[in-house]
């Protein structure tokens, strides 16, 4: 079984192939791969009904922790269903190649997805494990989904299959829960090993024996999960309450009806009644669901198909009949009725298919469905009608048709247990349900034959296109096998005989075998209520006028399509309130609510556990009291931040708090802490003036009101909320910490003193390498914030600059403030003078600070030094990667802030993304290399050497993994300043030059020209330069060329040289 | 275990001030108060560490218990430069948003607004479809010999006005987007 599973999948997957290959016909080719397994069914036949067990089986393991094994059996009922989805699949997929053309739309997936599907129904009925079994369900369902909606420019195909998805995936999930309860409950997934559990003790001879699961110690679970697995089998057979989805689906191209809707698909429902049924009659529920739903879907079935117009509709609600009535029958659980059950879903299965493709054929020759326009096709096709007509023939139970021979057996299996001993009053109820059923089928068969085929007065004769022999010959086929199987039911009869014994070896009903099936059985009370059915039918179908118009004066009351319209269209109007309510797209709202449960919910257990307060709480450390002062600065800080209403200001005092905070380390005993924070907040405050510039000074307070009141409420109940968790959970807890080894581990294991560094480089590696991971993520993202596409690329050496062309002050007005600051910084600047740093004179004048030069010059190095003994040494005194690391990209900063952006580029020869990559690549390297040498990942070293000079050397392979992080952080900060410094320095520039300054430029330009002409000159010759520098981006070139836009094109033409 | 509740109370304010300010509209004060948050973080963090000790540089002769614990300042120590990232992550989004729209407030989100109103009426959900009695609606039209004449029948093929006979080569049972100009009732157009 497994092999062909395997084969029908692969050819599924290739299929689209051959259709681009060789067009429709591809689908002959695709109906080979079925029939090859129909043909391998039949020589299974003997393996599976002459073996001593009754069936053959296959087993592969999956997942054995979960105990889920791809296990299949084939055994009677297996046999029969697969003989139909193979057989009828062949047929269907020959079918196809004549009813679709070469040129319709996604053919090729169209195919695989029949193909998977015959494969998937197979591996449904073979499955042995519940869960294997449920795959292949879902997966019936899912292809169901994608063939109903082939057509899907189609609203009603669309909309079609996604009903019947929701309906059959609602169903799954509740069967899926059903199996686990029973799987769980049983102790195996295997589903031969439940059923046999289920029959308790099978083989035992004694009547009335009881059932182990159904009324076990667990008989509720059992009834729960056989109620859901139920539930699943409903809503795949469309029975009522959800039998609306199989007409939607008659949107799907008719061969899919004819396989899904009316052959396989629908049929998996019943195959689980079927499979369920020798174990779980017994359980609660189960005969009420199956026969009044079944009952109930048998009538409303074919009620509603005698009202239809469209004759695929007809089918369709046809089907939604027989599958009541097969459910109810398969379902009874007595070994009459089973054997009825199976012939009958095996009669069904050729007839009804027969009929869909009659109707597609119909729909393809004449281009409509609709009786009313329908008329004379029988005169144009007599063939096509005679196929129809045993087809339908079998379907209303005319002998001596398959149809007759199953409904006859239904009929006795059925009176028989209404005389029994056994019986109550509703058996009558049910046979009575069941003889109008079969007439409601009888009439809507006639009206289906009279529909199609009948020459209709005053309605003009159908034209009808020749059928060719290929298109006709599936429809054939079946109807032949239909006569064939109820002129010689005997083999049918053999086939189904073992999965009827199952009930009779239970010991439900020792007194009745069950019996065969044949076309003869006598006089008895079924074939008089066979006669009473034809005639009853046939008066319905005479008087169908009359039972149309009464049909119009009833209401429907079920109308399970309306109900799910409102059903969803509930769902949505739920969907869309809640999400209005809460999707405010408001980030304050969502914050508060959030922020409000974050305090609520501890604040809340905290007074209803009602604990008194720990032991050990104290005010101030004895060991630090200046803590105390670092804390009240903090506050302050704090407070202050909150009323800045300038944003420098605001900024410093967050920067007050975080030097606070350094403080605090140092006087806890963390010095790696105190120093970290305080190079980082340097740098944090030199990159927020730097990206802040552009904005206004202000910080207006623009969420005042009531809101104000409720932040300061949130804020609060926050911070008292974290002080009393923080002061429970600290006194909580009772280990000893971790920690404490940490000390003996760092020196023994890492080679270091200083714990901490070790504790990152080394114990804690792993947290260290996600974290420079993180850093290089966000440098990243600051530089594409900025620069938008690329990191942008390396400045051009600083000697191709102009002296003092960069960061000029552009269109200050000369009387003004700024004007008369402006002309003193350039009296006293002097470009010309000597450059302390390289890229010095490339500044504007007025930026120059020759102090700022000189100590930069100074302390560069110097810092670079210590930035590289901080990483060194920090194995064993303070220091490290992260903090070596700051200091470097504070040295960086004082360079940029010094010297400009392109004094920035001649102290970094490296881009920041290469020094982010090998920062990565080192760390990385030292994770992975310990790995190559036969150790673990981020495993350290000590290597001990003497070296002249030096002496003896310990060197621990976890500094290695210390330089990735330094070469990360040292990028992070370069990245920062090229992109908030340099690169936010280029675009001021740009605005300046192309644009005229924003403060009043027409009195400016007429009041100060001759100002305005020497900057713009400047700036003008300053961009001609950096156009002239090997490739500068066009928005500058242009800019060159815009410039006179500035007003003072003439002077610009002069070409005069800076100062 | 011991509680310095010096530290707590500074978390605490901290704590408050954070989230005072990450309830604001403009950016600047949301970066601000998310510094805040994450030193008062560090705080609570630190304060798990118990008593002010020693600095956690290994000697022989010190009991463990005398230094300052490690592993909180071990994770202080990351807290502190991913907060660096962060914040100059939010710096290039500040100055970003401020580069486009000259603001930096956070402005409430429209599309949400917009879904707020938005009736449940869907029609891909609810739209009446049309009842549909073929898959092959062109056929009549193009049958030769058949009492629907196909001569000079125009079908209206998305923008195209095709000849009836070259839409039915071109039907095919999943595509309908063809819609006929013509009556197939027969004769009396």
């Amino acid at each position: 079984m497994i092999p062909v599973l395997a084969v029908t999948l692969v050819a599924a997957t290739v299929a689209p192939l051959i259709f681009a290959r060789i067009g429709r016909n591809a689908f002959f080719i695709l109906a080979a791969v079925p029939a090859a397994a129909f043909v391998w069914l039949l020589f299974q036949q003997g393996a599976v009904y002459s073996g001593q067990a009754g069936f053959t089986e296959e087993v592969l393991p999956w997942i054995p922790e979960l105990g889920i094994e791809l296990a299949f059996r084939m055994d009677a009922l297996a046999w029969v269903m697969s003989l139909l989805i193979l057989g009828v699949g062949t047929l269907v997929l020959a079918y196809c190649a004549r009813y679709f053309k070469d040129r319709d739309q996604s053919l090729g997936v169209f195919g695989a997805q029949m193909l998977a599907f015959a494969g998937a129904m197979f591996g449904l009925v073979t499955a042995d494990d519940l869960l294997v079994m449920f795959i292949f369900w879902e997966l019936t369902t899912v292809l169901s989904y994608l063939l109903i909606g082939y057509a899907r420019t189609r609203l009603s195909a669309r909309r079609s299959a996604l009903q019947a998805l929701m309906v059959t995936t609602a169903g799954g999930l509740a069967m899926l829960i059903g199996l686990i309860i029973l799987g769980t409950t049983a102790g195996t997934y295997r589903l031969s090993a439940i059923l046999a559990q289920a029959a308790g003790g099978a083989g035992t001879s004694a009547g009335g024996e009881i059932p182990a699961l159904a009324t076990g110690p667990a008989q509720d679970a059992v009834a729960t999960a056989v109620v859901l697995i139920l539930v699943g089998a409903i809503t795949k057979s469309a029975l009522v309450p959800f039998h609306f989805w199989l007409p939607g689906a008659m949107a799907a191209p008719t061969p899919v009806s004819a396989y899904l809707h009316a052959a396989a698909m629908v049929k998996a429902g019943i195959y689980i009644v079927a499979r369920f049924a020798p174990g779980f009659t017994d359980a609660p529920f189960w005969l009420p669901l199956v026969l009044g739903l079944g009952l109930a879907t048998m009538l409303v079935g074919g009620y509603r198909a005698l009202r239809q117009t469209d004759i695929k509709l007809i089918l369709a609600f046809g089907t939604v009949s027989q599958l009541g009535f097969l459910t109810m029958v398969v379902g009874l659980g007595k070994p009459d009725a089973a054997l009825a059950g199976l012939a009958l879903l095996v009669a069904h299965a050729l007839f009804k298919a027969a009929l869909f493709l009659v109707v597609g054929i119909i729909d393809h020759q004449t281009g409509t469905r609709d009786i009313r326009k329908l008329s004379g096709v029988f005169q144009s096709s007599r063939a096509l009608g005679i196929v129809a007509a045993v087809a339908a023939g079998s379907m209303a139970g005319v002998p001596p048709l398959a149809g007759f021979v199953a409904k006859e057996s239904v009929v006795a299996a059925f009176v028989q247990y209404g005389t029994g001993k056994d019986s109550g009053a509703w058996c009558v109820v049910l046979l009575v349900g069941l003889v109008l059923g079969s007439i409601l089928t009888f009439a809507y068969s006639a009206r289906f034959m009279w529909g199609a085929f009948a020459v209709k007065e005053g309605v003009e004769r159908t034209p009808f296109k020749a059928i060719r022999p290929a298109f006709l010959a599936a429809p054939a086929i079946l109807s032949l096998l239909t006569l064939v199987y109820g002129l010689w039911p005997a083999s049918v009869d053999g086939w189904i005989q073992p999965y009827a014994a199952l009930f009779a070896a239970a010991g439900t009903a020792p007194d009745a075998g069950p019996g065969h099936l044949s076309l003869w059985h006598g006089l008895t009370p079924a074939l008089g209520l066979a006669a009473i059915i034809f005639v009853a039918g046939t008066v319905m179908f005479y008087g169908r006028n009359v039972v149309a118009r009464l049909q119009q004066r009833v209401p429907d009351w079920i109308d399970g399509d309306r109900a799910y319209q409102h059903t969803i269209g509930a769902i949505d109007d739920v969907a869309v309130w809640l999400t209005g309510r809460t999707q405010r797209g408001s980030l304050y709202f969502y914050l508060a609510v959030i922020l409000s449960v974050a305090f609520a919910v501890p604040l809340t257990a905290l007074i209803i556990a009602n604990k008194p307060l720990p032991g050990g709480l104290y005010l101030v450390d004895g060991n630090s009291p200046l803590q105390l002062i670092a804390a009240a600065g903090i506050v302050v800080g704090a407070l202050a931040a909150l009323k800045a209403n300038k944003r420098f200001l605001a900024v410093l005092m967050v920067s007050v708090t975080g030097y606070g905070i350094a403080l605090m380390f140092a006087l806890q005993g963390a010095p790696d802490l105190a120093l970290t924070q305080m190079l980082v907040e340097t740098i944090v405050l030199v990159a927020f003036v730097l990206a802040m510039r552009s904005l206004p000074p202000e910080l207006r307070d623009r969420t005042g009101g009531k809101y104000r009141l409720v932040r300061v409420i949130i804020g609060i109940a926050f911070g008292v909320t974290m002080i009393f968790v923080a002061i429970y959970a600290m006194g909580a807890r009772v280990a000893t910490p971790v920690s404490l080894e940490f000390p003996r581990l760092a020196y023994e294991g890492g080679g270091g003193l200083n714990v901490v560094n070790v504790t990152l480089v080394d114990i804690r590696a792993w947290d260290t390498f996600g974290e420079i991971a993180v850093l290089a993520v966000a440098a990243t993202g600051v530089a594409s914030l900025i620069f938008i596409r690329g990191r942008g690329e390396r400045l051009r050496a600083s000697s191709k600059v102009a002296e003092g062309s960069v960061g000029r002050r552009i269109g200050v007005v000369r009387n003004s403030h700024d004007g008369a600051q402006l002309a003193l910084a350039r009296k006293f600047a002097d470009v010309g003078r000597n450059p302390w740093l390289v890229a010095g004179r490339t500044l504007a004048p007025e930026r120059r600070s020759i102090i700022f030069e000189v100590v930069t010059r100074l302390i560069f190095h110097s810092l670079i030094v210590f930035s590289l003994y901080l990483l060194l040494a920090g194995h064993n005194l303070p220091g490290g990667g992260f903090a070596g690391g700051l200091t470097a990209g504070l040295a960086l900063t004082m360079r940029y802030l010094a010297g400009g952006r392109f004094e920035l580029s001649e102290a970094t020869p490296l881009s920041a993304g290469t020094l982010l990559g090998t920062g990565l690549a080192t760390a990385a390297a030292s994770g992975f290399v310990p790995l190559l040498l036969g150790g673990q990942v981020f495993q350290s070293a000590i290597i001990q050497v003497w070296l002249p000079v030096f002496g003896d050397i310990k060197f621990v392979t976890s500094t290695i993994f210390d330089i990735g992080v330094y070469i990360v952080v040292v990028g992070l900060a370069l990245d920062v300043l090229r992109s908030l410094g340099a690169e936010i320095d280029e675009h001021f520039e740009e605005t300046a030059t192309m644009a005229p300054p924003d403060a009043g430029p027409d009195e400016a330009a007429e009041a100060e020209l001759e100002t305005e002409a020497r900057v713009t000159a400047e700036a003008q010759a300053a961009s001609a330069g950096q156009a002239a520098g090997a490739g500068r981006s066009p928005a500058a070139g242009q800019a060159a060329g815009a410039g006179p836009a500035a007003g003072a094109g003439e002077v610009a033409g002069a070409g005069r040289s800076p100062v | 275990m011991s509680v310095n509740l010096t530290l707590l109370i500074v978390m605490g304010v901290l704590y408050a001030c954070g989230i005072y300010l990450i309830l604001e509209r403009s950016l600047t004060r949301v970066l601000l108060g998310l510094m805040l948050l994450a030193n008062a973080t560090n705080l609570l963090i630190l304060a798990t560490g118990g008593y002010a000790g020693l600095a956690p540089l290994f000697d022989q002769d010190i009991p463990s218990e005398d230094y300052n614990d490690p592993l909180p300042q071990a994770l202080i120590l990351t807290s502190i430069v991913i907060s660096f990232a962060v914040t100059a992550f939010m710096l290039g989004i500040i100055y970003r948003t401020w580069t486009l729209g000259r603001q930096d407030e956070i402005q409430d989100d429209v599309e949400d607004r917009r879904v707020a109103r938005t009736p449940s009426f869907d029609a891909e959900d609810d739209a009446d479809v049309p009842m549909e009695t073929s898959e092959f609606p062109l056929t009549a039209v193009a049958s030769p010999g058949t009492a629907a004449e196909s001569d000079g029948e125009t079908v209206t093929a998305g923008a195209k006005e095709l000849s009836a006979d070259t839409a039915a080569l071109e039907e095919s049972p999943g595509s309908r987007n063809v819609s006929r100009n013509i009556n197939l009732e027969g004769g009396e157009r």
